[in-house]
């Protein structure tokens, strides 16, 4: 806090008289106490810098050794192999974790908006007490728990079993879909929020024109919450790319250029965990991989949350 | 108008405009279905998994799989102590980095710092973007400046904890933030207004009236700590270690960590000691969150 300046003051006989400038010690402590907050909050931005610098530097000395061009259009993915026969094209990895975050949108975008909207426009505030805390509920189980089930229970009994579709063990299709399963609860609450924001005296000018419900719901709110509904779907699609250890459990550890989802395939994030847990020397090519790849991961996540956060940002600006 | 020339205008203005025209009725109807099987089938899954695990799990269940280590060779005899005790030291590793800091950081967002200059913006937009990189990632800056690189701790206790502490330190800034914005201006003002100052009115007004729900964020992101698995494998946490972790700089392992590797088992033994040791997990995260819920509707002032 700053002190109170008071430069001088002139008493009723012209007498001045000086306030005492002189910081004391509670104006002291006051303001060390700023300056430790400051600086504990400045710890976040260290962070990011830190992140950035330990991707950053691996990844330039990664390029010293590989061409920038064959890391970003090579189509083969084989760090493991010996030397002559490594290539280090990350084309397959980015495709596989597209792929699997679109099969996993295919599932979470039509359930997530469909949730969101019954929960915002039609739920009575009872249900709504039981169907919220199950959403967070399902939004709160860990990945490693999604991968149990997708490896044990989905891909075999489900997909093969109930509808006989031949998967292999590790696929791209019983991962994918079970991480709609698990993105769908992010998906639901950001839209929900975004149409909640939505004034009611839009609805009810609606209804005083004698629309419907449906119309209500779908021709007034949904367009009008439709940044907020955009950021809760790139939000969603964030958390799938960066899905980790449900992929590395369930979808198999295959880089995979293909289309056919029966297949088993690997994501960047599960590149990462993969490699990692192996005992690799630093500094050694493979090691570097880790960097490059968690670079390339790391700037597609950021430019993904970052469209998010503004189109959040503009969507609470216009109604509140 | 009398009241009976109203009701005759009514009805005949009820056969002039159609109610609802039957296929509005129609898709209005079908809508209605199809949220119901989203909501349903959203249920439904987490429903499967739930019985996934528990029907696997729950035979495994005893106190000798609590309090025995994990074997390599036999699983009948494979317990998950050294993952408890991991885990629950990650966790107070955790708590006692995250609190403070983020504490203090939400104190500094909502008390202190003028939103218009540009520092302040930089720390807001900063920690927003954090909160959405994977946790991968925080795995990649724990392995190149913990375990490795400048600090170079080795893939010990202590180093799986800080970089479990600065993946959940956003999401505990948000919350407390949230928190503290929800204490009104009002008890601000009457205790400044009163002499105190603005650290004093922090203290003893703010912090009080904000303690429930942060105290409830802390616990949330905690749980969310819990489960994380890909990190921990990426600073190197051991697998089936047949030790207790002693000390901050010994070698650990945690549950998730546990389950992933019984995962991996071609032994389907193995494999339903992990679904075992998901329903410790789950069992601990479902307390975690009664005890939130339960601070949250205890103590939470309404103004």
């Amino acid at each position: 806090m700053a002190e109170p300046r008071f430069a001088a003051a002139h008493g009723a006989r012209g007498v001045r008289i000086e306030l005492n400038r002189t910081p004391s010690a509670r104006s002291r402590f006051e303001s060390a106490i700023k300056v430790a907050l400051m600086a504990a909050a400045a710890l976040s931005v260290i962070t990011t810098v830190l992140i950035v610098g330990s991707l950053l530097f691996e990844t330039i000395e990664f390029f010293g050794e590989v061409p920038v061009g064959d890391f970003l259009f090579g189509t083969e993915w084989t760090p493991q192999f010996s030397q002559a026969q490594q290539s280090f094209g990350v084309l397959p990895l980015v495709w596989g974790t597209i792929y699997l975050s679109l099969i996993a949108l295919v599932v979470a975008i039509p359930l997530g908006l469909l949730s969101a909207v019954y929960l915002s426009e039609y739920a009575p505030s009872r249900v709504r007490k039981v169907v919220k805390p199950v959403l967070e509920l399902l939004a709160g189980v860990p990945t490693i728990v999604f991968g149990y089930f997708a490896l044990t229970f989905f891909s075999p009994e489900v997909l093969n079993g109930v509808f006989g579709i031949g998967v292999g063990v590790f696929n791209g299709l019983g991962a994918g879909l079970i991480m709609g399963l698990l993105v769908l609860p992010t998906i639901a609450s950001v839209g929900e929020d975004a149409m909640s924001a939505v004034p009611a005296s839009l609805r009810e000018g609606a209804f005083g024109l004698g629309a419907s419900k449906l119309q209500v719901s779908l021709r007034i709110v949904f367009p009008a919450a439709l940044s907020g509904i955009v950021a809760a779907l790139i939000l969603g699609a964030s958390r799938a790319v960066g899905e980790t250890v449900l992929v590395l459990v369930a979808g198999g550890q295959t880089p995979n250029l293909g289309l056919d989802p029966t297949e088993s395939f690997q994501t960047m994030a599960a590149y990462i965990a993969a490699q990692a847990r192996g005992d690799i020397p630093a500094g050694s090519i493979e090691y570097l991989t880790i960097f490059a790849v968690g670079f390339t991961l790391f700037v597609m996540t950021l430019a993904l949350n970052f469209v998010s956060i503004r189109l959040v940002r503009k969507y609470r600006q216009v109604y509140e | 108008m009398t009241g009976a020339q109203i009701a005759a205008a009514a009805q005949r203005q009820d056969t002039v405009i159609p109610r609802r025209r039957g296929r509005e009725a129609a898709a209005g109807r079908l809508f209605t279905g199809l949220m119901y099987g989203a909501v349903g089938l959203a249920f439904l899954g987490l429903g499967a998994i739930v019985r996934d695990f528990a029907s696997d799990g729950v035979p495994v269940l005893s106190w000798d799989f609590l309090t025995s280590f994990p074997s390599r060779i036999i699983p009948a005899s494979s317990g998950i102590e050294s993952a408890i005790v991991g885990t629950v030291c990650l966790m107070l590793i955790c708590a006692v980095l995250v609190v403070p800091l983020g504490v203090m950081t939400a104190v500094y967002l909502e008390e202190y710092a003028d939103p218009n200059r540009w520092f302040n913006r930089l720390i807001e937009v900063n920690i927003q973007n954090l909160a959405g990189v994977p946790s991968v990632v925080y795995g990649i800056l724990g392995l190149a400046f913990i375990v490795r690189g400048p600090l170079s701790l080795g893939p010990v206790l202590l180093a799986g904890g800080i970089t479990l502490a600065l993946l959940v330190l956003p999401v505990v800034i948000i919350v407390a933030r949230e928190a503290i914005r929800a204490v009104p201006p009002s008890i601000r003002e009457g205790s400044l207004a009163l002499g105190a100052t603005q650290w004093q009115t922090i203290w003893r007004q703010v912090l009080p009236g904000s303690i429930a729900g942060i105290a409830t964020g802390v616990i949330l992101a905690l749980s969310r700590a819990i489960g994380e698995t890909a990190p921990l494998l990426v600073v190197g946490a051991g697998v089936s270690l047949r030790f207790n972790p002693d000390s901050l700089t010994s070698s650990f392992t945690a549950l998730p960590i546990q389950i992933f590797s019984w995962t991996q088992d071609a032994d389907q033994e193995f494999v339903t000691r992990a679904a075992g040791a998901i329903c410790v997990l789950m069992i601990i995260l479902l307390l975690m969150n009664s005890v939130a819920i339960w601070l949250r509707t205890r103590y939470e002032q309404k103004w």
